[in-house]
């Protein structure tokens, strides 16, 4: 009950919360080389995109050189796609629509899980009857097919694309969340808070989701790299905004010519999955600082 | 569940800005007020919402899932003859998944610091992180551009006679690359997914009573543990059957398989409604029988599920 | 007694585990004998390592972190700790056997019990599943095991603890051990449970001759059962005796406190309710004993000497030894 409340959801070693834990946190998870690893790329690419007009000053549509030109001939690292763009350009740019998508994707798809996770934990009875055949539902659904749907019918603008990826993702965090409720709820300290007579909303934030928040934490990260993903498939479909550059994107357009310039496939597939690797990392970097025991297994 | 989920698509509908008529209109380049007045009538758009949504409901209850404006024939016909190839593609792949992860997990499990188990654990970060597209364009880099023994796209040469043995071998070529690219991304999980359940279960009371009686190593893993190890995969492989088959939209995507994922994406294309509806109920129905099914194999793997299970 | 050829003999049997604060020295030094169909109690406070003790006989430490650094485990004369672990494999669940603590999660969940009692006969004996299966249903009558030609084919969770260990021990002696390894059979039970399973052993026993190495902290069932008694401190043999010695005069001052916290039921109660005796202090880590005796912080009698050096086992009756310098003098004297 004396846990601090200075706790923002979200992912990143930063979201430590009382002074000297954080300390052997950050020990633990500086331990992790690849966690370290992990951090360092994604710092590299989130850098890369907020600054992207001032490393490279062309638009990524723009129409450069010659189509196909091979990366590192001519000047051009990544060399150039079928329109003649730069790769290395395309690939900056990218990196901001797939994480301001991935991202507010992620945050969506936490704050829907989380709300609905921790109603039916804490609730129970009906209301978690209800809220786990909503999810159930959900689950019954191909994800990636439902998103394309969305997109389809409404408008494909990275808005609704991110909306329509938090809408299909979100399953997984309730069940989660569900589950660290439902076992908190039943521990001393809870029965505790709630024999001097907290209320009921005091207790979900304040007492019961500090607690929840480790396995919240990691589950976030992977959510932001299954966002990444999602992301990545629908702009490949070409179910995304036609007019913003992305990876996904990229490889739509030039999946024909895969087999003559296969660099304008795979260049920004590894963007991709470096970022998601990158994510996934500090994910199992953070769920070993969480639970240092585990690690000695 | 069904019934929600039909209830859900003919919501979704209704929500969509334009309808119909103004689809049918833009296609035949402009329309007058009257005809569109005329095609709302033909398709019931001009009676209430509940009477639209009551009668939506018992067409598909009754198998009738409308009729596609593109093939200008039954949604369900157009579904059935797709959905073939697309089980095909997805049990192979999951069947795949589950049995090779399932042996990755046992081996690295046995010598849990020995390289076979940080291989498995670098499987699972990479099999999570490759997007399936990419995968499956490394693929037919590597099979079809540089080794050229694998066929690019497709369910079957057209030159290959059908029925014969040899169409069947076509198909079964055709379907290597397809199955491998979705297939990895699980196999990798449940190779992490498996090695962990069997480290767990290694550590039980059972075991040791297993090895006090006097059994091998090898009976002790494969005959007591394993059984007990693998009910988490099942349980994973199930929740995770609607994934699988979203991965299976983009792989058919990518070698033009014939199936359900291809013609849901061009469906999306072509404004083709009341096809994407469709496969999207088809599909809910078809995770829910497998749902089922996972249900009783669960029940098969363990004895303690007998009674209902709050799943 | 005397008389009878020793069927299991260990001798100065040594167990290392290595942890992160450095090696643990979990079994020192530790030698015990047993006749056939005589049952031999060992006691001492959890950590001790009693159990350490049984599964080394039958070679089931983990190996990492353990390791079984010296000594010897004989079984009529041969020595096990030189055995292949193929001859192993013959021995466990055929000749020694043994039973756990857990009745609860000792039983593997998704095989019937019938399965797995027939698995140890069809692996030891050779007999065919449905003979085995017989077998199976034999021993639970036995075990005295209600309806056991329905409850073969039932599984673990449909049955209660005591039940579960009636099915262990069933299990145990279907191949007909000559040794019986019983570690805690009954801790997790209920009293009255416990009483039950303690007579079952005994009345297989008598029936079948099998020697019983029982495992317990409870001073009270090892009267019951055993007889005679090694009392295990730290890894190591503190006291040996037969079970009335060391329950009328105990030596070692560990041995008294352990004594002494068993409540006498029998006598009356006394007016005021007299406060439970314990022993004051922990056991020691494994990896901090030093040179003295591991007792000795824990010991009202302790001497410098006690501190500086490990007292050796000392006679201190007929076949009766204890190892405290308190009896080391007058040993010798």
């Amino acid at each position: 009950m004396t846990e601090p409340r200075k706790t923002a959801p979200g992912s990143g070693p930063g979201t430590v919360r009382i002074e000297r834990p954080a300390v052997e946190f950050l020990r633990m998870y500086a331990r992790n080389w690849a966690a370290v690893a992990g951090f360092l790329v994604f710092s590299t690419i989130v850098f890369a995109a907020l600054f992207a007009p001032l490393i490279l000053a062309v638009d990524p549509f723009e129409m450069v050189w010659m189509p196909f030109t091979p990366p590192g001939q001519d000047g051009y690292v990544f060399g150039t796609d079928n329109l003649g763009r730069d790769m290395l350009t395309a690939i900056v740019y990218g990196a901001r629509a797939t994480l301001v998508v991935g991202a507010s994707a992620a945050a969506l798809t936490i704050v829907i899980g989380l709300t609905i996770g921790s109603l039916a934990g804490y609730y129970r009875g009906w209301v978690d009857e209800v809220l786990m055949r909503i999810t159930e539902f959900f689950q019954v659904l191909p994800p990636l097919l439902l998103a394309m749907v969305l997109v389809a019918l409404f408008s494909p603008t990275l808005p609704t694309v991110a909306i329509a990826i938090g809408v299909v993702t979100w399953t997984g965090v309730a069940r989660l969340a569900r589950a660290e409720f439902m076992r908190i709820r039943e521990l001393e300290f809870v029965k505790a808070a709630r024999s001097i007579g907290s209320r009921d909303r005091r207790i979900i934030w304040r007492v019961i989701l500090p607690n929840a928040l480790p396995p919240l934490i990691v589950n976030a990260a992977l959510t932001v790299g299954i966002a990444i993903l999602f992301e990545a498939a629908l702009s490949f479909l070409g179910l995304s905004d036609p007019n913003v550059m992305s990876w996904g994107k990229l490889i739509g357009d030039n999946r024909d010519y895969l087999l003559d310039a296969p660099w304008t496939v795979t260049i920004p597939g590894v963007a991709i999955f470096l970022t998601v690797l990158a994510v996934s990392l500090i994910g199992d970097g953070l769920n070993d600082a969480f639970n240092p025991r585990l690690r000695e297994r | 569940m069904l019934l929600a989920v039909i209830v859900f698509n003919f919501i979704l509908l209704s929500l969509v800005p334009g309808d119909i008529a103004d689809t049918l209109a833009g296609e035949s380049g402009g329309a007058s007020e009257e005809v569109m007045a005329d095609i709302r009538r033909t398709y019931g758009l001009d009676r209430p919402f509940h009477i639209q949504l009551a009668t939506y409901v018992g067409k598909v209850v009754q198998g009738d899932l409308g009729t596609s404006y593109y093939f200008n024939m039954p949604v369900t016909e157009l579904i059935l003859g797709r959905v073939g190839p697309t089980l095909l593609l997805v049990v192979t792949a999951l069947v795949l998944a589950i049995l090779i992860g399932t042996l990755f997990g046992v081996i690295a499990s046995r010598r849990p610091n020995g390289l076979f188990s940080h291989f498995v654990t670098v499987l699972a970060l990479v099999g999570f992180s490759a997007p399936v597209f990419w995968t499956a364009f490394l693929l037919i880099v590597l099979f079809v551009a540089i080794l050229e023994i694998m066929p690019l796209s497709g369910l079957v040469d057209p030159t290959t006679p059908r029925g014969a043995l040899a169409w069947y071998l076509d198909v079964l070529h055709h379907m290597f690359l397809p199955v491998l690219s979705l297939s990895s991304i699980y196999l990798a999980a449940y190779s992490r997914l498996a090695r962990a359940s069997m480290m767990d279960v290694l550590g039980s009371d059972y075991i040791r009573t297993a090895r006090a009686k006097g059994l091998g190593e090898t009976a002790v893993t494969y005959k007591h543990a394993l059984r007990n190890a693998v009910i988490p995969v099942i349980t994973i492989a199930g929740l995770q059957f609607s994934h699988i088959f979203s991965g299976a939209v983009v792989v058919e995507t990518v070698f033009t398989w014939p199936g359900l994922g291809t013609l849901a994406f061009e469906s999306i294309l072509r404004g083709d409604t009341p096809t994407i509806m469709g496969i999207l109920f088809f599909s809910a129905m078809i995770v829910i029988v497998v749902n089922l099914l996972t249900d009783l194999a669960y029940r098969l793997a363990d004895p303690r599920i007998r009674s209902a299970r709050n799943a | 007694m005397n008389a009878a050829a020793p069927l299991l003999e260990v001798e100065g049997l040594e167990v290392e585990f290595s942890t992160r604060q450095g090696t643990a020295r979990v079994l020192d030094g530790v030698a015990l004998s047993l006749e056939p169909g005589r049952t031999l109690g060992i006691v001492g406070e959890s950590g001790c390592g009693k159990s350490m003790t049984a599964l080394s006989i039958m070679r089931l430490v983990p190996e990492p972190p353990g390791r079984i650094g010296a000594g010897a485990v004989r079984l009529n004369g041969e020595d096990l700790l030189q055995a292949s672990e193929k001859r192993m494999r013959e021995v466990r669940g055929k000749d020694i056997s043994m039973i756990f603590q857990e009745p609860m999660t000792s039983l593997n969940p998704v095989y019937s019990i019938g399965d797995q009692i027939a698995e140890t006969v069809r692996l030891h004996e050779g007999l065919s599943r449905r003979e085995s299966l017989e077998w199976a249903i034999e021993m639970l009558k036995a075990v005295h095991i209600p309806a056991a030609e329905r409850r073969v084919r039932e599984f673990p969770h449909q049955m209660s603890g005591g039940m579960r260990q009636r099915v262990m021990i069933a299990m145990a002696l279907a191949c007909r051990p000559s040794v019986l390894i019983a570690d805690e059979p009954t801790t997790a039970l209920d009293v009255t449970v416990q009483a039950q399973v303690f007579d079952l052993l005994k009345e297989l026993q008598e029936k079948t001759g099998t020697a019983i190495v029982l495992i317990s902290h409870d001073m009270g069932a090892i009267a019951e059962m055993a007889d005679r008694v090694m009392v295990m401190y730290a890894g190591r043999i503190v006291e040996e005796a037969a079970t009335e010695e060391i329950l009328e005069s105990p030596r070692h001052p560990y041995t008294r406190g352990l004594i002494a916290c068993v409540p006498h039921m029998e006598e009356k109660p006394p007016p005021e309710r007299a406060a439970l005796t314990e022993i004051p202090g922990v056991v020691p880590a494994l990896t901090d004993i030093g040179a003295g005796c591991a007792f000795a912080p824990r010991c009202a009698r302790a001497t410098d000497l006690c501190r500086r050096a490990a007292p050796p086992s000392f006679e201190t009756g007929e076949d009766r030894r204890t190892a405290c310098w308190l009896y080391g003098e007058a040993g010798a004297a």
